[in-house]
């Protein structure tokens, strides 16, 4: 049995590795080294010679690489064939996915093809044991898959004693991306591509496409002024950029503000949105609901302008600042510039 | 031969009002104590539904729907919006299905009701919010999936054509028939109820809620056979228990918490341009800005 940790890479639209799975490599590598096991990773796409050499600085045992004109842009069939094939091929038992529009589509249909288990979204992945009283039965080392559920009131800790691999989607964002000391032997196995996929796999095709590459990153920066519906109005979202301008930041919103139309849901922080972890985090007008604090509460400072004293932002920000978004946000600007000249 | 239409919708508890019975200490949703809804997303993917339905006349809408007896009131709803009929699939062996045990039985249901054409489902239900069981029902079912659709684009020969909505743009896929599609919040939102048809089927009942009515209706339901709606058992779906309920369920939950406020040490300060001035310095002084 190899029992090894596999990480699907996604390719972004430049043709590299995206974030996430970057960050999944990072995780992977830190459980694979607490199991004793290899972490190996599956590309897929069109063009993929550099590849290895990004991979490299995560840890990756081995590589699986399916390079093919077909198979870039991603579509689901040929790429589920491929992942399902590899995965039993290979006997892997954990397998992690991005959790974003590629890897929810993948992951279930993979799941499915292989009857395991499959938990979206995780937020947290440890490794520990499961006791069954019933049975007196301890399975060892399992992947304890944490996730808030049920729109985010409670969190659950998702198991799978039995049937295995065990598979989780895991949101951008929610795991460190760390690079480690590369591996002196990483193996790069070329895939035969035309065992593992067949013509009724492109059935489906992409007659039109339009993606642009992401404007903002939140994600990176060290310090983000985010806006509440409590800000108002599109107009005064114009004083976060402006603070976030002077003190080198980016504009992050609740998604309430993005349901008002306050602003784009690339910059929504949250649950269902990115996972931030700035060195300083100022709330404007946000209540800070379980589902906004579960992105942004590993923040290393907060501050809350609110003009409620006691909203649930208050118990974990560390000044609240009493006051309107209209009155406070000019002066933090005005007393910036004073004081850092 | 019509061209047939199923929409996956899942009656869900309105997790929008969660009070603090509503989950069981098996981990699994008390439902009892939440007032239950049309997942919004699956209204989204019947209006899609109902639009192929505006572009083909022979088009036949029929909504299937696994649940409690009580979730027949979803295939009611979808009717008064303009589905022509549905199943509830309701059997005590189904409870505590994952995402994979629920899309099995489904994937039972949808082959029954075989030749269909289009299955279509909601992205995401909001009580899991995992997102998983449209594409796990295609697996199952033998055909290729659709996600995130977001608009009908019409048909190109006998190939429907479909927009996509991803992170950072759009695609439009073409897919042969059958095929299942997924459908997102960002798609345009369900039409409302007839009135017409709200009066000719506020009366459809499935089985289990013919028991509880009288003589008079069940003579109403010889005369007007529109009203049974079909209901089916894991019997009727010849289903392999073993991989039905808890016990076909790889997930488990192994534990379950409250989301608990860790309580900072805070201040609190007031907007004056003393307060703002002082907060400035002693953010650039200790090196948090600048
Ligand atoms: C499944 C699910 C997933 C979700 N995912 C997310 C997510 O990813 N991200 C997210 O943010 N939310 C998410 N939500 C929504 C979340 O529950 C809240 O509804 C949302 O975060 C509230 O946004 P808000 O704080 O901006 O608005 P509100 O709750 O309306 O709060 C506005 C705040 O502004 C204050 N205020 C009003 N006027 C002013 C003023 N002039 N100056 C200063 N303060 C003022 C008010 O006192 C109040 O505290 C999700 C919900 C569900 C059910
Ligand atoms: N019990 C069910 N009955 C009918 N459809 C369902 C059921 N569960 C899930 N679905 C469909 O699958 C979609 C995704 O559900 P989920 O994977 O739970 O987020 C829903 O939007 C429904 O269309």
């Amino acid at each position: 049995m190899k029992k090894n940790i596999f990480v699907y890479c996604e390719i972004t639209e430049d043709g590299h590795i995206a974030d996430v799975s970057l960050e999944l490599c990072s995780k992977g590598y830190k459980l694979a080294k607490e199991l004793k096991v290899k972490l190996e990773a599956i590309v897929i796409g069109a063009n993929l010679n550099h590849i290895a050499a990004e991979l490299a600085p995560f840890g990756v045992d081995t590589i699986y690489l399916a390079d093919d004109n077909r198979l870039f842009p991603y579509l689901n069939l040929p790429h589920s064939s491929i992942v399902s094939k590899l995965i039993s091929e290979y006997e892997a038992d954990i397998v992690l996915f991005g959790a974003t529009s590629i890897g929810r589509d993948l992951a279930p249909r993979v799941a499915s093809a292989l009857r395991c288990g499959l938990t979206a979204d995780c937020t947290s992945l440890e490794i520990g044991d499961h006791y069954i009283k019933k049975t007196d039965t301890t399975y060892k080392n399992l992947l304890y898959q944490i996730r808030p559920a049920f729109g985010g009131n409670i969190v659950a800790t998702i198991i799978n004693p039995d049937m295995h691999p065990q598979m989780a989607t895991v949101r951008e964002g929610v795991m460190k991306k760390e690079t480690v000391r590369p591996k002196k032997n990483m193996a790069v196995v070329a895939i035969e591509v035309d065992k593992y996929v067949s013509e009724t796999d492109f059935v489906v095709s992409i007659i039109h496409r339009q993606i642009e590459a992401p404007k903002v990153n939140i994600k990176g920066a060290q310090i983000i002024v985010a806006g509440g519906y409590g800000v108002g109005s599109k107009e005064n979202f114009g004083l976060l950029y402006q603070l976030a301008d002077a003190l080198s930041g980016e504009v992050g919103a609740s998604r309430a503000a993005v349901d008002a139309g306050f602003s784009s849901h690339e910059r929504q922080i949250g649950q269902t949105g990115v996972t931030v972890r700035p060195k300083l985090y100022i709330a404007c007008g946000i209540s800070g609901a379980v589902q906004h604090r579960a992105g942004m509460d590993q923040s290393a400072q907060i501050i809350s302008i609110n003009t409620d004293p006691n909203a649930p932002i208050s118990h974990i920000a560390d000044y609240n600042i009493v006051g309107t978004v209209e009155e406070v946000l000019p002066k933090m600007i005005k007393y910036f510039y004073q004081n850092s000249k | 031969m019509s061209f047939r239409i199923l929409v996956l919708a899942k009656q869900v508890p309105d997790t929008r009002n969660v009070g603090k019975d509503a989950m069981k200490s098996d981990g699994t949703v008390n439902r009892g104590a939440l007032p239950a809804i049309f997942n919004p997303e699956d209204l989204n993917a019947l209006e899609f539904a109902l639009r192929v339905k505006d572009q083909r006349e022979d088009a036949e809408i029929l909504i299937i729907t696994m649940g409690p007896p009580r979730a027949a009131e979803i295939i009611r709803e979808g009717i008064y919006r303009g589905a022509d009929s549905g199943v509830l699939i309701t059997d005590r062996k189904f409870a505590g299905s994952d995402t994979l045990a629920t899309s099995y039985a489904l994937s039972l249901a949808i082959k029954k009701l075989a030749p269909f054409d289009l299955v279509i489902a909601g992205r995401q239900a909001i009580d899991g919010d995992t997102a998983q069981v449209g594409p796990q029902a295609a697996e199952k079912v033998g055909i290729p999936q659709i996600t995130y659709a977001e608009e009908f684009m019409g048909f190109h020969g006998d190939k429907i054509q479909v927009k996509r909505r991803l992170e950072h743009g759009v695609e439009i896929l073409e897919s042969a028939c059958p095929v299942l599609i997924t459908v997102n919040s960002s798609a345009a939102p369900c039409r409302m109820r007839n009135a017409k048809r709200l009066m000719k089927y506020k009366y459809a009942k499935t089985e289990i809620e013919l028991q509880e009515l009288n003589e008079d209706y069940l003579q109403m339901f010889e005369s007007r056979p529109y009203l049974k709606l079909k209901q089916w058992s894991v019997d009727d779906l010849k289903a392999d228990v073993s991989l039905l309920g808890l016990s076909g369920s790889p997930t488990k939950v192994k534990a379950i918490q409250n989301v608990v406020f860790t309580q900072k040490e805070s201040m609190t300060m007031g907007a004056s341009d003393a307060e703002i001035n002082k907060l400035m310095k002693s953010l650039i002084s200790s090196h948090i800005l600048g």
